[in-house]
């Protein structure tokens, strides 16, 4: 990098409106939100942004989302998988409809950030919903039309609960050098070709890289999954500083 | 990210970083902390964080020990970072 380069360009956070302009139904609990937000200053791929709800009492209820589009994509998207307790997904996942305004602020994070300057090979690993922050980063790597050699594998209970399944199909049929490997904990339909178990090390070991290809490694999902993996991989002997974790907190959390 | 329950259960300090960058206007959790307790040196976005909305608490990935406190009142926002020796902000890639 230049000699000259400013420490992170600093940025204050602020409240922006976004505009719901398209909702897609990813699964029965979980939907996509397309959205206008004028003066969106761009995003990496796995940042997240904080959303804010504000009742007609005054009463605010905030929580963060991953960014689901890739920094090359028109429209900013969120995908947010609905939380019967929750406060804030409900409405998100639930009741929101094309024309909708919330209050965003964003784009927030570095830590957990892919981009194809970082190269690979790319090595993710998600649970349910946490296949959102990697699905930015596996659009963009498809936008850039760069053919780092990436693998994902992805856990999810059912069949109709993999999120973004026709076009995760779509991307591993460019055959570009990525490779997806679909397990179902809970049930599987008749013929399944995919895992049958929850993410395990044997898994971990046969669709993953070789420590010695030093793939740079996401892992986004509930926290027993997330430690999981990540201890896995470890004892794998790939390097902890080339691991970064994303938990949603406990399996099944509420909130 | 999405909704999670308040539990006892750690996030990744990668889940602080809204909170943090009302503060800071440099992304935090891609900076290096140093543990005052045990040396170890790791971005802030890998430590232990403890806490929701409101405030957090940020602990060494490596020995448990508080590296940074974080609350958010109505009256205004405490920082406290006597378990930090120092923090490293890298310059930004690309």
């Amino acid at each position: 990098m230049p000699a000259t380069e400013a420490v992170a360009a600093p940025r204050r956070l602020e409240w922006l409106t976004a505009t719901v302009t398209d909702v897609i139904v990813e699964t029965p609990r979980v939907k996509s939100l397309v959205q206008d937000v004028p003066r969106w200053p761009g995003h990496r791929p796995g940042q997240h942004v904080d959303v804010r709800l504000t009742g007609e009492d005054g009463y605010q209820a905030q929580r963060s989302y991953s960014i689901a589009s890739a920094p090359e994509a028109a429209h900013l998207t969120l995908t947010v998988e609905r939380i019967e307790e929750g406060e804030v997904s409900p409405y998100l996942a639930g009741e929101v409809r094309p024309g909708d305004q919330f209050e965003l602020r964003g784009p927030i994070g570095g830590y957990f950030v892919w981009t194809v300057a970082a190269q690979g090979p790319l090595f993710l690993i998600a649970g349910g919903s946490g296949i959102v922050p990697l699905m930015a980063m596996l659009r963009h790597r498809a936008a850039a039309s760069v053919a780092v050699p990436a693998r994902l594998i992805y856990s999810s209970r059912t069949f109709g609960d993999i999120i973004y399944r026709d076009e995760l199909d779509r991307l591993m049929a460019r055959r570009d050098g990525l490779e997806i490997v679909h397990t179902l904990t809970r049930s599987q339909p008749a013929g399944w070709s995919g895992g049958m178990r929850r993410i395990d090390r044997e898994m971990v070991a046969s669709a993953g890289f070789p420590s010695s290809q030093r793939p740079r490694t996401f892992i986004c999902g509930p926290t027993q999954l997330v430690e999981y993996a990540a201890s896995t991989l470890q004892e794998l002997g790939h390097e902890a500083s080339l691991i970064k974790t994303e938990r949603f907190g406990p399996t099944g959390g509420v909130g | 990210m999405s909704e999670h329950a308040d539990t006892n259960a750690p996030l990744d300090g990668n889940s602080a970083a809204g909170l943090l960058h009302e503060l800071f206007a440099v992304d935090l959790t891609s900076a290096n902390v140093t543990c005052v307790g045990c040396g170890t040196v790791a971005e802030i976005g890998r430590e232990r964080a403890y806490g929701g909305a409101m405030g957090v608490v940020l602990r060494c990935v490596h020995c448990e020990a508080v590296v940074l406190r974080m609350v958010r009142t109505p009256a205004g926002c405490w920082l406290e970072m006597l378990g930090a020796r120092n923090l490293f902000v890298p310059a930004v890639e690309g």
